[in-house]
């Protein structure tokens, strides 16, 4: 034991070589990791303890701006309900919507791959662009989904300015640019093997029988990869409400990432943005490590080969 | 893919009017489904041929006659869309592609193909730094980049491209491990060095993966919206995507050209996704594969 440790310690002439040459392979990762990670991130935990408007220098203020958000801040509340909401029911209504499409697509049909681009290519329009388009199609009074309600003699649906409506309205969407996790799903579910169907029909199974006892199994793996994500995603999403309701009408799609940019750059308070996105940091932590503990009653590891 | 793949052996298959309603159900599903993901595609363009009195109507003008291919030059026009176009393209997206291709093959040729000691523990601190939610760092880089006056520059955008992206650093590790080891070998017996072997052996071998990267790396600055937002305050500095909402403000807030407004933002919101619709057209295999590798939104 102590041999091989003092052989372990001195490295020959060619693994010497080998070590500072993959040290300078990753020296640019490893230098920007220091820069714009560490560093930031050092920085960020003292920003949280201080008072800093970036005009004066920062001001030591322990754990107030903690004890703020926790206690006094009441809009936190509401932007840490509307945020669990949209995460909540947002990220699985997503994942549920880029399954269905998928098994869909996974069926025996004529122009999977047109369809697939289809469902897809929402996905890779720009934010702002997805913006502009739902907020004219939702349009009170010009949109086409209320020029067609109107036309048929219902009630017009104020999709983005009613509060109760703002956010459904907001997860709607994402569900129509779910496409990434729906591209996923469709390789997952072309991967599952012909033959467990073909025994499943031999032994009398029906179609529901084989969806919920072969595909979903085989896929729960990826089905909680794809939650995981869209959980990550919900808590940090920012541009579509950003432009789409601004956070409102009165607060109801005032989610944390928005909350956090107005701290940082309209009221510039820093220290209690930094102080946020510590929170944040912590909340999606939890609720990772969460999801993937529950995930144990429902995830189903083929083994063998990864 | 093959249609034909799975059809059974037999000569006379017996189909029952049950699966044949089945069959129909499947394809009505699909066909309902793939125009209501299209229609509001379509609501964008037909809305940036429309006309003041095409407008305000209800029902709504699904079919714009005639056209009014006027709108796309006048909103194109109306704000300095060609220097956003210049800036997004040619300040953030082409030098953040070149970085970020560079730099991660470099630092992905250093975690998957020389062997030497700490560098599983090296490339577990990089896909750790995935974890860390953009928000954290979003503060204090912005101090930073203040303290540098790198503040309303590109810099703050650009350079960090340079230091490897985690994500596309792991792409290309995993796929320059596939390379047979013999080759590098082979070249390194005919005295290449490591950056020779990078360059000229393994980095043309690698076309899928690079293709991912760039592909990836470009989409993600054209439609970047938060970065251009925080960093860049002078009109003059504008991308497109900060440029769109710059127009809708500016149409809403201005009573004269209120009946074009929407006719407007729709021709230069049609215009900025044309790049995404031909990219996506001539590389959707990238696409798939790139997302069903990384996982990573488009």
């Amino acid at each position: 034991m102590a041999v091989t440790t003092a052989k372990r310690q001195k490295m020959s002439r060619m693994e010497r070589r080998n070590f500072w040459l993959g040290l300078a392979f990753i020296s640019p990762w490893l230098i920007g990791f220091l820069l714009w990670t560490v560093f930031p991130l050092v920085s960020s935990i003292y920003y949280s303890f201080t008072r800093y408007d970036l005009l004066r220098p920062p001001v030591f203020i322990g754990l107030a701006n903690f004890v703020e958000i926790f206690t006094r801040d009441k809009t936190f509340g509401v932007v840490a309900s509307n945020t669990l909401y949209y995460v909540l029911i947002g990220g699985p209504l997503s994942v549920v919507a880029a399954f269905l499409l998928a098994s869909l697509l996974n069926l025996k049909i004529k122009g999977r791959s047109v369809f697939r681009a289809i469902f897809f290519f929402p996905a890779i329009v720009p934010a702002v662009v997805v913006a502009m388009i739902w907020s004219y199609l939702l349009n009170t009074q010009y949109g086409l989904v209320n020029g067609a309600l109107q036309a048929m003699g219902m009630q017009v649906i104020r999709f983005l300015s009613q509060p109760s409506l703002a956010k459904p309205s907001l997860i709607m969407i994402n569900m129509w640019a779910s496409g990434t996790a729906m591209v996923i799903f469709l390789a997952t579910l072309q991967d599952v093997p012909r033959e467990y169907y073909e025994a499943a029909t031999v032994d009398g199974a029906n179609a529901w029988h084989k969806f919920w006892n072969i595909t979903i199994p085989m896929s729960s793996p990826i089905i909680l990869y794809n939650l995981v994500m869209a959980f990550i995603w919900g808590f940090q999403d920012f541009t579509l409400p950003q432009l789409l309701t601004g956070g409102g009408p009165n607060q109801a799609t005032l989610f944390y990432s928005l909350y956090l940019y107005l701290n940082a750059f309209v009221y510039l308070r820093m220290g209690k943005a930094a102080a946020l996105a510590w929170i944040l940091f912590a909340i999606i932590v939890v609720f990772t490590l969460i999801t993937f503990r529950l995930s144990g009653r429902w995830v189903y590891y083929g083994g063998g080969d990864d | 893919m093959n249609p034909f793949q799975y059809t059974e052996p037999q000569v006379h298959k017996y189909v029952s009017p049950m699966q044949r309603f089945l069959s129909f159900l499947k394809y009505a599903i699909l066909l309902v489904l793939g125009a209501s993901y299209l229609l509001p595609f379509y609501w964008m363009v037909s809305s940036a041929l429309k006309n003041e009195n095409q407008v305000f109507v209800v029902p709504p003008v699904l079919l714009p006659l005639p056209p009014r291919w006027l709108n796309f030059l006048e909103s194109w026009t109306s704000l300095p869309f060609n220097t956003y176009l210049f800036n997004t393209l040619i300040k953030y997206a082409l030098p953040v592609t070149i970085g970020t291709m560079l730099s991660s093959a470099i630092v992905a040729y250093g975690f998957g193909r020389i062997k030497w000691r700490g560098r599983n523990i090296f490339f577990a601190i990089c896909l750790s730094t995935m974890m860390v939610p953009f928000q954290v760092t979003m503060v204090p880089l912005f101090v930073i980049f203040r303290q540098m006056h790198w503040i309303n520059t590109f810099l703050p955008l650009v350079v960090p491209a340079f230091f490897g992206n985690p994500y596309f650093i792991f792409l290309l590790r995993q796929f320059f491990r596939s390379i047979p080891e013999e080759l590098s070998d082979a070249a390194r017996i005919d005295g290449a060095s490591e950056l020779g072997i990078l360059f000229r052996i393994i980095l043309p071998l690698s076309r899928p993966a690079l293709t991912v990267t760039a592909l990836f790396t470009f989409m993600g600055a054209w439609n970047d919206y938060l970065g251009p937002l925080i960093y860049l305050q002078k009109p003059e500095q504008y991308t497109l995507a900060v440029g769109i909402e710059f127009l809708r403000t500016a149409m809403t807030t201005k009573t004269t050209h209120s009946a074009l407004s929407y006719p407007y933002l729709m021709a230069v919101s049609a215009v900025v996704t044309l790049p995404i619709v031909i990219l996506f057209f001539f590389a959707q295999r990238t696409f798939i594969e790139g997302i069903t590798l990384t996982g990573l939104k488009g």
